[in-house]
C-alpha cells in the first residue's frame, strides 16, 4: 500500500524536520538570559479587584518582578486590546485590558504576572499572590444575559446585549402565509474550544542597544499582533518584530491577539531580559478563546414539493466577556444559513449576547457549523413533512450548476454580496451517496434491526466562503544561490503552507520544491500580511504566490534569453537551469543557471542590466480578493446507536468535497479527515461546561472530550473539482470543509438509526444520557 | 503546571518506608504517578514530602497463594495483564486490565497505586470489591488485613492510615468452571468508566446459580455490591428472566452526577451493563463449568 | 520549602549515558527538554492524557510529564531524537509518516512514533484495531488519525520485509 491513495502527491517539506523532533515550536526558544513568566487569573466569574498584594511573591527567591496593570500602565500607550472587526450593529465597546484593573469579567482572566528564573518557581509565586475580591453576580447562559432583569457582565453596564442586527431579503411573511407546509424547531448548539495539542505561547525580547523588541508568538496573525503592540506600545513598526515559530496547531483561537502578548512584551523591556511565556492546559481552558452556544429559534416554509419558500428566525449568539475579535462569528452563521440551496425569503434577527465567561472568537468552522446544522435539520423536517428521501429534497433545492456564479440578495459583513462562485452540488451529493451506498442502505437497516442492532445514515451539505480577502502578501526571490526564497504574511499551523506555495512557485520556476524556501508569519520578511483563518491561505498566498511567480519567471526567460541569445519563447526552466527547450531529440548545450541571472539582475556598478525589464529575480504581489472563493461539499455518516445505552459508534463516513483546483491532494485529504475529525467531537464529544456561575467545569482532558484513534471512523475522501473562477488558479480553501457537515450528518443518521422511535436530535454536541433521554421520552409518547 | 516543591525520599525497603511514613508529616507515596503526579501538576496536591516507592524491594510479585492470587502493590499493571497466571486465576481481572487508561498508563501503573488512590470508576477497585479481595496494610503496628469491603473511606480515601502502607492485595479464585465478565461504558477508549459492572457466577449441578457477585464501579466514591441483585441470583434458575430481574435491582443504587452522566442516567446504565455482564458471565459458566 | 532540592541523576538517554543534578521536582520531560536539550519531546497537557510528552522508559512507552526525573536514575531513556539512523537516514516509521502524511503540524507525532516504536516492537504485524488501540492515548487534532494508522501499517510491513 505503498503512498497509496496519493503517490503522485510531493511529500512535505515540513516533514523531515518535525518528524526528527528537530521543529522549533515557541517553547523550544531559549535565548540567554530568559526569564519565564507564569500569570494570576481571576478564579471568580465576576469580582470587584481591591489590593492585591504581592509581597510574599516577590520575596520568594528567584523571583524578579511581580507586575500588576499599575506597574504597566506607565510602559503602555493605550492599555486597552482594541481590536473589534468593523460593524455598525455594536451598541457595546467592550475591549480587554492589558490587566484587570478594578473589575474582572470571567475566569482565567490575568490580573497579575510573575516574572522568575524559571516557570517552576514564577508557579509557587503566582500561588502567593493575594487579591482582594468583591464577589458579584456572574452571568452564564446568554439567553438568561437578555432577560431584563439579568445581572450586568460589566458593572455600571445597562444590559448585556453588545450587539443585534438583521439579515433579510425577499418577502418572507407572504411565503410563510401561502406556504402549504410550515415547520417549526428550536436547536440549542455548542462549539467548544480550538485545543490545538500545542496551548499558546510567546517570547518577548528587548534589544536594548538598537531599541528592537522581538515577539515570538505562535499565532496564526503576527502582522495583527504587530500592529495591536504598534498602537499599545507606542513603538513605530520598526522597532517592533513580530515573528511565528513552528506552530503547534492553530484552528481559530491562535489569530486572536491576547492580554499575554502585550505583557510579556511590556515585561520584557521593563527587565531588560527576554521573557517566555507558555500557556499550560488549564490555562488553555480558560485564558483562550472559544467558541461555545447559540439558540436558534427557526420556521421554515416549503410547497407541496419540497422545495424551500422561505426561512426566518431568530438567534442569540454567546459573545463571552469581551470582543476579542468582533461579531463575525454570529455573521457568518447568520449569512450561511442558505448554504448551497436557492432559498427565495429569508429573514434571520440575531442578538448577540454578553457573558462572564472567556471571550468567543471563531474555532475552525467559524459559525458555519452551526448555520449548516440549522438548514440540514429543516430539510429533514421538510422531506419528513413531505414523504420525501432526504437526498431528494436536497436535490430539489440545490442551487443547480448551471446557476454558477449564483448571486444571493445577501450581503457578507464586509458589505459584499453572497456569490456562489462555481460548484456542482447535485454531483457531489451523489458522488458521496454512491460511496456511502445511500441507496442499499434501507435494506442493511432492516436487516440489522432484524438482529437488534440500530443503524442509521445521514447526509449533510454545506458550502462556506474560503480564502476571504482583501489579500495575502507574497514575495518570490531567486537569491545569486539560486535558491528560490518565498516570504509571505501568511502563517503555517501544520496545513502544509510552506509545501503548498513551494509547490505552486515551483511549478514556475524549474520545478523542484526542494529548491524552495518558504518563511511564514514575519513582519521583518513582509512588511504586509493578514496571516491564517478562514481557510485562505491556497487561495489569497497561492494566488499572489503563483503571480508573483510567474513575473519572476518571466523576468528570468526575459534575462536569460538576452545572456543565451535565444529567444525567450524557446526557453525552459528545469531545475536550476535556464535552456533551450529540446527539439527534434537535440539536447541544447546553452544554458544560464537561475543563481546566474539572479547575478546578473543584481547589478554591476556602471554596466547595464540584461533583459530590460529591471533589477532583481523578485516580485512582491499583494493580489486583491474581495469576494470568497466558496468550497461546498457534502458528508454521509452511517452511525450505530446502542438503545439502551445512547451510545453512537461512527461505523463509516464519506466527505465529497469541492475545494476547486486542488495543489497537492494528499495534503488536501488529510485537512478533509483532520476537519472531519473535529467535526465529530463538536457532534459528539466536545462541550465546555460552565456551572450556572460561569465556572468552568470542564477543564481538563479528562473531562473535555477529543476523540482518540479508536472513536474516529475511517473516512473515505473525495475530491469534486470546480475551479474557481475567481482566481487564476481555481483554488478554493480546504481547512475547514470537514468540520462544517459533521454534526447534521451525524444528528440525521442518529434520528435514522432510532426511526421508529420518532427521536428528534435538534442540538450538538449530544451525548449517551440526552440520546437515551430522547429515546425514553419517544416510548412515553408512543 | 508544574509541581510544587517537596522533599523527596526514595527508600529501598518496606521497613524503611514505614519508617518514614511514621516520622514525617504531610507525606504523599508515590507509586506508578499515573494518578498523583497530575494531582502534584495541577496543585490539588501539595505535600511536603514525596515517598517514592518505586525502588522499594518485595513491593512487585505475583504469586498463586491460598488457591488465589496475591499481587505485590507496586506490581506494574501491565505485568499482570501479561502474566500466565491471571487468565486461570483471575480472568475477571484479565477482562478489566485491558480497558485501563491506555498503554503508557499500564507500563507505569501500580495494582496498589490504583486501589490507594481509590476511584470509584476505576477497573481495578471494581474487581476488587467483586472478588472480595483482601489487602494487606503494613504500618509502625504491624502487618493488618483489611477486607476490601472496609477499604473505600469517602472520596479518594481509604482506611489506610497515614502511617501506613499497601502491600499487596490477595484475590481469592472462583471455582475452576466458573462464568466471569466486566462490561464497561466509557466515553472514549480508556477513559474511566461511567458505570462499570463486574459479574461472577458459580453455575450449580442443577441449572441454578449457586453463587453470583456483582460489583458496579463508576456509581460513586467507592464501588458498590449490588446485594439485593446478588440476593436474586443466587439458587435461582440461571437464564435471561433471572438476569433481567436481578439487574433492575441497579435501578434503586446510589448513583452520582457529574460533567459526564446525570445520577438517574448512571442508574439505567448500571441496570443494562449489569445485565449484559451477568448474561455473559452465566454464559460462560455453562461453556466452561459444563452446567 | 525555599531552597530547591537537588539530587544527582545517572542515567542513558538516547544511547548515551547522561549525569545531572536535578531538582526533584522536575519532570522527566522538562529534565529532557530543558536540560539536555532534546526538545523533540513535547508538553501538550501535563496530565497524562495527550501523550504529546510520550518516551521510551526501559523499553516501554510512558508518559514523561507523569515521571520524575530522580525516577529516571539509572533508567535507558529514548526521545525521538534517537529514532533516526546515526547516517541520518529516518526510521521506517518516520518514512512512512512522510509517505502517508501521518502529520501536520507535527507537535503530537514524537510521541506518536515512540509509542508506535514499542507497538511493532511487540507486535510486528498489527491488525488496524491494533494500532489505533496503541495510539488511543496520544491525541491528535490535525489529522483525524487515519494518515497515522497507514502510516503504521506500512512501516510495520517495511520493517518484516526488511529483517527477512
Amino acid at each position: 500500500m505503498s503512498r497509496a491513495p496519493y503517490p503522485e502527491a510531493p511529500r512535505r517539506i515540513e516533514d523531515p524536520a518535525l518528524l526528527r523532533g528537530a521543529g522549533r515550536y515557541i517553547d523550544d526558544i531559549r535565548l540567554p538570559g530568559m526569564l519565564e513568566a507564569a500569570f494570576v487569573r481571576s478564579p471568580h466569574a465576576h469580582a470587584k479587584i481591591g489590593a492585591i498584594d504581592a509581597e510574599a511573591a516577590r520575596a520568594l527567591p528567584g523571583v524578579h518582578a511581580v507586575l500588576t496593570r499599575a506597574d504597566i500602565l506607565p510602559h503602555l500607550q493605550s492599555e486597552f486590546l482594541v481590536v473589534g472587526l468593523p460593524s455598525p450593529a455594536y451598541k457595546q465597546q467592550r475591549d480587554r485590558p492589558a490587566l484587570a484593573g478594578a473589575e474582572t469579567v470571567h475566569v482565567g482572566e490575568p490580573i497579575a504576572v510573575v516574572i522568575a528564573e524559571n516557570r517552576y518557581i514564577a508557579e509557587d509565586a503566582a500561588q502567593l499572590v493575594m487579591a482582594d475580591y468583591d464577589i458579584l453576580p456572574a452571568v452564564s447562559d446568554c439567553r438568561a444575559a437578555l432577560e431584563p432583569d439579568a445581572a450586568p457582565v460589566h458593572l455600571g453596564a445597562p444590559d448585556n446585549l453588545i450587539a443585534e442586527f438583521n439579515v433579510e431579503y425577499g418577502d418572507v411573511d407572504a411565503a410563510f402565509a401561502a406556504a402549504p407546509h410550515v415547520l417549526s424547531e428550536s436547536f440549542a448548539l455548542h462549539r467548544g474550544g480550538g485545543h490545538s495539542i500545542e496551548c499558546r505561547g510567546a517570547v518577548a525580547a528587548h534589544d536594548a542597544a538598537t531599541d528592537l523588541l522581538t515577539l515570538w508568538v505562535s499565532s496564526q496573525m503576527p502582522h495583527s499582533a504587530h500592529r495591536l503592540l504598534i498602537d499599545m506600545l507606542g513603538r513605530d513598526e520598526n522597532r517592533i518584530r513580530v515573528v511565528t515559530p513552528d506552530i503547534g496547531g492553530g484552528f481559530g483561537p491562535k489569530l486572536v491577539v491576547y492580554p499575554e502578548d502585550v505583557v510579556v512584551s511590556v515585561a520584557a523591556v521593563m527587565l531588560g531580559r527576554p521573557v517566555k511565556w507558555i500557556e499550560d492546559r488549564r490555562e488553555h481552558f480558560v485564558a483562550t478563546t472559544q467558541e461555545r452556544d447559540q439558540f436558534w429559534e427557526m420556521e421554515v416554509a416549503a410547497d407541496a414539493d419540497g422545495r424551500l419558500l422561505g426561512l426566518r428566525g431568530t438567534m442569540v449568539h454567546e459573545h463571552g466577556a469581551y470582543t476579542a475579535r468582533g461579531i463575525n462569528l454570529p455573521q457568518n452563521s447568520a449569512e450561511s444559513v442558505p448554504g448551497t440551496y436557492v432559498l427565495p425569503s429569508y429573514r434571520m434577527n440575531t442578538r448577540v449576547a454578553l457573558t462572564n465567561k472567556v471571550p468567543v472568537t471563531p474555532v475552525r468552522g467559524a459559525g458555519h457549523p452551526q448555520a449548516v446544522f440549522v438548514m440540514e435539520r429543516l430539510l429533514d423536517r421538510v422531506a419528513g413533512a413531505v414523504g420525501l428521501d432526504r437526498a431528494e429534497v436536497r436535490r430539489r433545492n440545490f442551487v443547480p450548476a448551471e446557476a454558477m456564479p449564483y448571486e444571493r440578495p445577501l450581503k457578507t459583513r464586509g458589505g459584499l454580496p453572497v456569490v456562489l462562485d462555481s460548484g456542482d452540488y447535485p454531483k457531489c451529493q451523489e458522488a458521496a451517496l454512491s460511496a456511502a451506498d445511500w441507496a442499499g442502505f434501507p435494506a442493511r437497516r432492516e436487516a440489522a434491526r432484524a438482529e437488534g442492532r440500530r443503524i442509521g445514515m445521514g447526509l449533510a451539505n454545506f458550502a462556506k466562503g474560503t480564502g476571504r480577502g482583501p489579500f495575502e502578501a507574497v514575495t518570490v526571490r531567486v537569491g545569486t544561490s539560486g535558491r528560490v526564497h518565498v516570504y509571505t504574511g501568511a502563517t503555517a499551523i501544520g496545513q502544509g503552507t510552506k509545501t503548498m506555495l513551494a509547490q505552486i512557485v515551483a511549478a514556475q520556476l524549474g520545478g523542484d520544491i526542494a529548491n524552495v524556501t518558504v518563511t511564514t508569519g514575519d513582519t521583518a520578511a513582509t512588511a504586509l500580511g493578514i496571516g491564517t483563518s478562514n481557510s485562505r491561505v491556497t487561495v489569497t498566498a497561492g494566488t499572489s504566490a503563483h503571480v508573483a511567480a510567474t513575473k519572476v519567471r518571466e523576468k528570468a526567460l526575459a534575462t536569460a534569453a538576452a545572456m543565451l541569445e535565444v529567444p525567450a519563447a524557446e526557453l525552459e526552466i528545469a531545475g536550476e537551469e535556464i535552456r533551450p527547450r529540446p527539439a527534434g531529440g537535440r539536447i541544447p548545450n546553452v544554458k544560464v543557471t537561475l543563481a546566474q541571472v539572479a547575478h546578473a539582475l543584481n547589478g554591476t556598478p556602471g554596466y547595464s542590466l540584461p533583459g530590460g525589464i529591471g533589477p532583481g529575480l523578485e516580485a512582491s504581489e499583494n493580489v486583491v480578493l474581495d469576494s470568497p472563493a466558496y468550497a461546498s461539499g457534502t458528508a454521509v455518516a452511517e452511525v450505530e446507536v446502542d438503545a439502551e445505552t445512547g451510545g453512537v459508534r461512527l461505523l463509516n463516513y464519506v466527505l465529497a468535497f469541492d475545494s476547486g483546483r486542488i495543489i497537492n491532494p494528499m495534503m488536501a485529504a488529510g485537512q478533509a479527515i483532520g476537519g472531519t475529525a473535529h467535526g465529530i467531537g463538536n457532534a459528539l464529544f466536545e462541550r465546555m461546561a460552565y456551572d450556572e456561575n460561569a465556572q468552568p467545569l470542564t477543564t481538563s482532558f479528562a473531562d473535555y472530550l477529543l476523540i482518540t484513534a479508536r472513536e474516529m471512523p475511517r473516512v473515505t475522501v473525495i475530491s469534486c473539482e470546480s475551479p474557481s473562477p475567481l482566481n487564476p488558479l481555481g483554488v478554493k480553501g480546504i481547512g475547514e470543509c470537514g468540520v462544517v457537515p459533521a454534526a447534521p450528518a451525524i444528528a440525521s443518521a442518529i434520528e435514522d438509526a432510532l426511526a421508529p422511535l420518532g427521536v428528534r436530535v435538534s442540538s450538538a454536541p449530544i451525548g449517551p444520557p440526552e440520546i437515551l433521554a430522547l429515546i425514553e421520552a419517544a416510548h412515553t409518547k408512543a | 503546571m508544574k509541581p510544587p516543591p517537596f522533599s523527596y525520599h526514595a527508600p529501598e525497603s518496606i521497613e524503611d518506608t514505614v519508617g518514614l511514613l511514621a516520622s514525617l508529616e504531610n507525606a504523599k507515596l508515590l507509586a506508578g504517578g499515573q494518578s498523583l503526579m497530575p494531582m502534584l501538576n495541577m496543585r490539588y496536591a501539595q505535600p511536603d514530602h514525596l515517598i517514592d516507592l518505586n525502588r522499594v524491594d518485595g513491593l512487585g510479585f505475583i504469586r498463586e497463594e491460598a488457591g488465589g492470587l496475591t499481587i505485590g502493590a507496586m506490581t506494574r499493571q501491565r505485568e499482570v495483564e501479561f502474566s500466565p497466571l491471571i487468565d486461570r486465576l483471575c480472568p475477571l481481572l484479565a477482562e478489566a486490565l485491558p480497558l485501563i487508561g491506555h498503554r503508557q498508563t499500564r507500563n507505569r501503573g501500580t495494582v496498589g497505586g490504583s486501589l490507594a488512590h481509590s476511584d470509584g470508576a476505576a477497573e481495578i477497585p471494581t474487581v476488587a470489591a467483586a472478588l472480595d479481595a483482601t489487602l494487606t496494610v503494613i504500618g509502625p503496628n504491624g502487618r493488618r488485613d483489611v477486607a476490601y469491603a472496609d477499604f473505600p473511606a469517602g472520596y479518594l480515601m481509604t482506611a489506610l492510615g497515614w502511617d501506613e502502607l499497601l502491600v499487596s492485595i490477595h484475590l481469592p479464585a472462583w471455582g475452576a468452571g466458573h462464568g466471569y465478565a466486566f462490561e464497561e461504558f466509557a466515553r472514549r477508549h480508556g477513559d474511566f468508566a461511567i458505570v462499570s459492572a463486574a459479574a461472577l457466577i458459580e453455575a450449580g449441578a442443577d441449572g441454578t446459580i449457586a453463587r453470583a457477585a456483582l460489583a458496579l464501579g463508576g456509581m460513586g466514591a467507592a464501588p458498590v455490591r449490588a446485594r439485593k441483585a446478588e440476593a436474586a441470583l443466587t439458587g435461582r434458575p440461571g437464564g435471561a428472566e433471572t438476569i433481567q430481574a436481578a439487574a433492575e435491582h441497579c435501578l434503586g443504587l446510589e448513583a452520582q452526577d457529574d460533567v459526564h452522566a446525570p445520577a438517574a442516567y448512571r442508574r439505567k446504565l448500571a441496570a443494562v451493563l449489569a445485565r449484559r455482564a451477568l448474561a455473559r458471565a452465566w454464559e460462560r459458566a455453562c461453556a466452561r463449568g459444563g452446567a | 520549602m525555599t531552597m530547591a532540592e537537588m539530587r544527582r541523576i545517572t542515567l542513558t538517554v538516547n544511547g548515551e549515558a547522561r549525569e545531572a543534578e536535578v531538582e526533584t521536582r522536575l519532570t522527566l520531560a522538562d529534565f529532557l527538554r530543558r536540560e539536555l536539550g532534546l526538545t523533540g519531546t513535547h508538553l501538550g497537557c501535563e496530565h497524562g492524557v495527550c501523550g504529546a510528552c510520550t518516551v521510551l522508559v526501559d523499553g516501554r512507552s510512558a508518559r514523561s510529564c507523569l515521571m520524575l526525573a530522580v525516577q529516571a536514575e539509572g533508567a535507558k531513556v529514548e526521545t525521538v531524537e534517537s529514532l533516526a539512523a546515526k547516517d541520518g537516514a529516518l526510521h521506517p516509521l518516520q518514512e512512512a509518516f512522510r509517505d502517508h502524511h501521518g502529520l501536520q503540524c507535527g507537535f503530537c507525532t514524537p510521541g506518536m512514533l515512540m509509542t508506535l516504536k514499542e507497538l511493532l516492537a511487540d507486535s510486528p504485524d498489527p491488525t488496524e484495531e491494533e494500532v489505533r488501540t496503541a495510539i488511543s492515548g496520544n491525541l491528535c487534532r490535525c489529522t483525524g488519525y487515519q494518515g497515522i494508522v497507514d502510516a503504521a501499517l506500512d512501516a510495520a510491513r517495511r520493517i518484516r520485509e526488511g529483517a527477512s
